[in-house]
């Protein structure tokens, strides 16, 4: 298995530590995923990342020491002497690890870039599992499932604000209740 | 739903015909319209805080008298945030937050956080902390198998399994505070091997225990295989069939439960697993009790694999136990007093951290609750940029919808406690 050309919506196929990555367009990704596990066998979906790269790759950023409040951007260590690592085409990555239960176990990871608020189609009705993932995408990183049938907060509040893994969300940065300061 | 597993690795005789998993939302049981309309069905909490959830799970649940008609998990009350913290914490400092998150499986957790970085890094191990680690994680899954045999039979009435079952635990967590000097969470596994050497005196011990458990796993067996109260209150109950099991993402005991033979320690051997002799047990019934007698068999092929790793290790005296990378792992104490270069190295990585080249890596391992899997993000940086978890309690609760069907309430209990969640590792 190593010719990809038939997932519909197909953008880039790369590979790291043995590990192939197929980029799919977002408007294409149940397509490819109903390809995937009809076709090539990924019975399994293993887990749902979503991941923020709101800054990434910023001068700054990268290999600088952490204060109590976080990267500290104005403490320059050995910026200077590092690669700034390459740029991303959006700010969010979506990534479905999926595994083939077989006689072989073989795994890829499917992946969609979205901008903020765009909207990703919900991968329920292929994988039923992605239920509490998507919710948990949502919740975390604020990612809008369009079509899932039960999206709420699910591991935070339901009057919780903001998105506590986006990259703009400070740590520490939540209220603190009965402290005196509110 | 059309996902279906390859016939070969799946029962003969289906569990159940077509699935049972609710439409549109998976994990949520609706009340039918008919069954509201009696106006009999009464909707209560149950939890947060009630001494059978394993913690802190919130069920809302729809009864008909005794009946469970519908069913949702609330989950978060646990949450911590674990993964944000790790964005702020450099690689090695990293490694004490997974083992939190999994506290009863926790060697298996902090594994597969330094084996994620190891493959990122492309970072060769030498074969005792190889071994070692292997070792460690299997009494692990011993250790975390007698906390849910204790606490699940305790739940159904079986009060004295929960005495036996700590008492060899304790036997467990023993070795873990000679190893590493602490009983739980015991930071041992370090990027790029072990933390320090195996101290004098842990094979013999480890043997003696090794001799003891088998015998310890037949007094669980005596007490509860084939009692009659165990067996009404297991058997039959919380079916899953393997197509739904898989289309659920379960794993683990679960998955092996339902007839599906699929333990990640053979089809995708790490560690040393590819070289010692192992069997995967596996039962076709897809009940509670199959779980059950998962969790025993596994216990017994556990102390196989143990004894395995205690012959290679005693072999291997005098033998690194961890690699010599200088940019990633401390030097030795000793060199610090005669060597500039080594300073350096010291102080680089402790103040700084090490740094892991840009790009992501999914790792996953079989953890004593199925699939852990750890997602890494590096920007190149000595911090990670994302780091997930792929946490098999919080795919477990989902099938609670499933199982829960024509269930009462005391078989709620049973249901909820075979899919062995532990609460910190689902809310993160």
């Amino acid at each position: 298995m190593s010719d990809w050309h038939d997932v519909p919506g197909l953008k880039e196929e790369r590979s790291q530590v043995g590990e192939t990555t197929l980029v799919v367009d977002a408007a294409d990704l149940i397509d490819a995923a109903t390809y995937l596990r009809d076709d090539a066998g990924f019975n399994f979906l293993s887990d749902i990342t979503a991941v923020d790269y709101l800054g990434w790759g910023d001068e700054g950023v990268s290999g600088y020491l952490g204060t109590a409040s976080g990267r500290d951007l104005n403490a320059p260590m050995t910026q200077g002497y590092q690669a700034v690592p390459h740029a991303k085409p959006k700010r969010f990555a979506m990534n479905y690890h999926l595994l083939s239960i077989s006689e072989r176990a073989h795994r890829i990871r499917l992946q969609v870039w979205l901008d903020e608020g765009e909207p990703v189609a919900s991968v329920i009705p292929v994988w039923p599992t992605a239920d509490f993932h998507e919710r948990e995408a949502f919740d975390l990183m604020g990612i809008a499932v369009a079509d899932h049938p039960n999206l709420k907060r699910i591991l935070l509040d339901d009057d919780w604000e903001g998105h506590p893994l986006r990259k703009d969300y400070p740590l520490g940065g939540e209220p603190v209740r009965f402290s005196g300061e509110e | 739903m059309t996902t279906t597993a390859p016939r070969s690795l799946t029962s003969r005789r289906p569990i159940y015909s077509g699935t049972r998993v609710p439409s549109p939302t998976p994990t949520v049981l609706v009340t039918t319209p008919e069954m509201q309309a009696t106006g009999d069905v009464l909707t209560i909490n149950f939890g947060p805080n009630h001494p059978s959830t394993h913690g802190v799970l919130r069920l809302i649940v729809d009864l008909y008298g005794e009946d469970v008609t519908g069913v949702e998990a609330v989950i978060g009350y646990l949450h911590t945030g674990f993964e944000k913290n790790m964005e702020h914490k450099t690689w090695w400092k990293c490694i004490t937050y997974p083992e939190r998150i999994d506290y009863v499986s926790f060697q298996n957790n902090e594994y597969v956080f330094v084996g994620a970085v190891e493959k990122l890094l492309e970072l060769d191990v030498p074969p005792k902390a190889t071994w070692m680690r292997t070792l460690l994680c299997e009494l692990n899954r011993i250790h975390s198998h007698l906390v849910w045999i204790g606490t699940s039979a305790l739940e159904l009435g079986a009060i004295s399994m929960f005495w036996y079952a700590f008492r060899e635990r304790e036997q467990i967590l023993d070795l873990f505070e000679l190893v590493a000097g602490y009983r739980m969470h015991t930071r041992y596994f370090q990027v790029g091997g072990l933390a320090e050497d195996i101290p004098r005196g842990f094979y013999p011990e480890a043997r003696k225990f090794c001799e003891w458990m088998p015998r310890a796993v037949d007094d669980y067996e005596t007490l509860l295989s084939r009692n009659k109260i165990w067996l009404e209150r297991t058997e039959g109950i919380g079916l899953l069939s393997a197509e739904d099991a898989i289309a659920l993402g379960q794993s683990g005991p679960v998955l092996r439960g339902s007839g599906v033979d699929w333990d990640l320690r053979k089809s995708e051997p790490y560690l040393a697993y590819g070289s010692v002799d192992f069997r995967v047990p596996v039962y076709q019934a897809g009940d509670v009790y199959a779980r059950y007698r998962v969790h025993m068999d596994e216990m017994r092929e556990s102390v196989r694999i143990v004894e395995q790793c205690l012959d290679r290790l005693e072999e291997m005296d005098g033998e690194p136990w961890i690699a010599d990378d200088r940019k990633v792992v401390l030097p030795p104490r000793h060199e610090l007093h005669t060597s500039m270069e080594s300073l350096i190295h010291h102080f680089k990585i402790v103040t700084e951290g090490f740094r892991v080249p840009e790009g992501e890596v999914y790792f996953a391992i079989e953890s004593p609750r199925g699939e852990l899997g750890c997602y890494i993000c590096s920007d190149g940086g000595p911090k990670p940029w994302r780091v997930k978890f792929r946490a098999p309690s919080f795919v477990a609760l989902q099938a609670t919808a499933t199982l829960m069907k024509d269930a009462l309430i005391a078989d709620m209990i049973a249901i909820v406690g075979s899919l062995d969640t532990v609460m910190g590792e689902v809310d993160r």
